[in-house]
């Protein structure tokens, strides 16, 4: 490759706020099918194209980005941006992210609201709903897969019983997090002070 | 200004707690929306979703502009917009700097992952209410969406032909159009079965 790719941060400067939000505002135009699709292209756009991040840190920030509640898609930029040019940096890459679907929403569910009684319309959306339903579906089943492929017992067990839990007995998602978060962080936090006493005996 | 408030609250708790991504929300927002605040009906759920699934953008950040312009025009959308990102604008700059610091953070990362079994049949049964919305219940089916759903749900999953959501909703646009045009040609006795 004859293109030269300048390596490391770029300096923080009003020039590089505008283009930090034209590139987040661009990719996140043309980043049909949300979450995932737009982090694949933002790491080739800030490691690969501009040379902002380095691959390493790009795959941290897709994992921290993920494991964090919200969009993949909108914590990846606020990430990125933190990182070029702190909390600044983060709010205008958050900005150049939420920007174009908020727009183009804004726009359809404008016609939306005009055209939802019309017969024509109505007739895409009942042929559209069974496959929604469908697409829906089959996220469940991608995102249950890696379970039965690992042998996660634990996890498949958790799985039905929190299924159990929120079909039938129409349980809140959000009391069942809550109360998942409250007992894995005290395991979590038991068992990083039985490793610490044993290191301390150890030694 | 209650409204404002109320869509701020609801869709900052959307945002605190669709841990793992877009389709999380979907279950929070259905049970918010349409079950707690009636602002959408469940044929508007389901359309939001579709619409949210044509356009570029997350699922969360698109819902919240639908459903903010809904309830209190554009200042409504940006409201639920705010609400929906401020959570994980909080948690990421906290995350980013210890990240900075420690370049680790094991144990968040695995009380996160704890909770995901619990998301992935939030989002099943989301997909189930969707379902039986969408193609009936076992004494009233809806035969046509049944086939349409099938129909969809193998062009999805097929290897051979992998097509995305975006193309399936089209055919799935168009099936109904065409189901609504040869109703429409029958009943003008233009064809005649």
């Amino acid at each position: 490759m004859i293109t030269e790719v300048k390596k490391g941060k770029p300096e923080v400067n009003v020039k590089f706020f505008l283009r930090l939000f034209w590139e987040t505002f661009t990719l996140s135009m043309s980043a049909f099918g949300g979450g995932f699709v737009i982090v694949s292209l933002m790491r080739k756009k800030m490691v690969a194209k501009l040379g902002w991040i380095d691959q390493d840190e790009m795959m941290d920030f897709v994992i921290i980005a993920q494991s964090a509640p919200g969009s993949a898609s909108v914590n990846v930029a606020m990430i990125v941006g933190y990182h070029l040019a702190r909390t600044p940096g983060a709010l205008v890459a958050t900005l150049g992210t939420v920007l174009p679907p908020m727009i183009i929403v804004s726009i359809i569910s404008i016609i939306y609201a005009v055209l939802q009684h019309n017969v024509w319309v109505e007739a895409a959306f009942s042929g559209m709903r069974p496959v929604v339903a469908a697409i829906v579906l089959q996220v469940s089943w991608k995102f249950f897969k890696p379970f039965l492929k690992a042998k996660a017992i634990p996890a498949i067990l958790l799985f039905i019983i929190s299924f159990a839990l929120l079909y039938v007995m129409k349980i809140s998602m959000i009391t069942l997090i809550l109360v998942m978060l409250a007992l894995s962080t005290t395991a979590n936090l038991l068992d990083m002070r039985r490793r610490k006493r044993r290191m301390e005996e150890d030694v | 200004m209650i409204l404002y408030l109320q869509l701020f609250l609801t869709f900052f708790q959307i945002g605190l707690f669709s841990i793992g991504g877009g389709y999380v929300a979907m279950p929070l927002l259905q049970s918010q929306t349409v079950d707690l605040h009636g602002w959408l009906t469940q044929a508007q759920f389901i359309d939001l979703i579709t619409i949210a699934e044509m356009v570029p953008g997350s699922m969360s950040i698109n819902s919240a502009t639908f459903i903010g312009i809904k309830i209190a025009g554009i200042p409504g959308a940006i409201v639920a917009i705010v609400g929906n990102i401020l959570p994980s604008f909080i948690i990421m700059l906290i995350l980013a700097k210890l990240y900075e610091h420690y370049r680790e953070q094991r144990i968040i990362r695995n009380v996160l992952t704890s909770v995901r079994p619990i998301v992935v049949a939030a989002i099943l049964t989301a997909a189930l209410i969707l379902l039986e919305f969408a193609v009936g219940t076992f004494r009233q089916p809806n035969i046509f969406a049944i086939i349409v759903f099938l129909l969809a749900y193998m062009m999805l999953s097929s290897k051979r032909i992998p097509m995305g959501p975006v193309p399936v909703l089209g055919i799935g646009a168009a099936i109904g159009i065409a189901k609504l045009g040869i109703v429409y040609l029958l009943e003008a006795g233009i064809v005649v079965i």
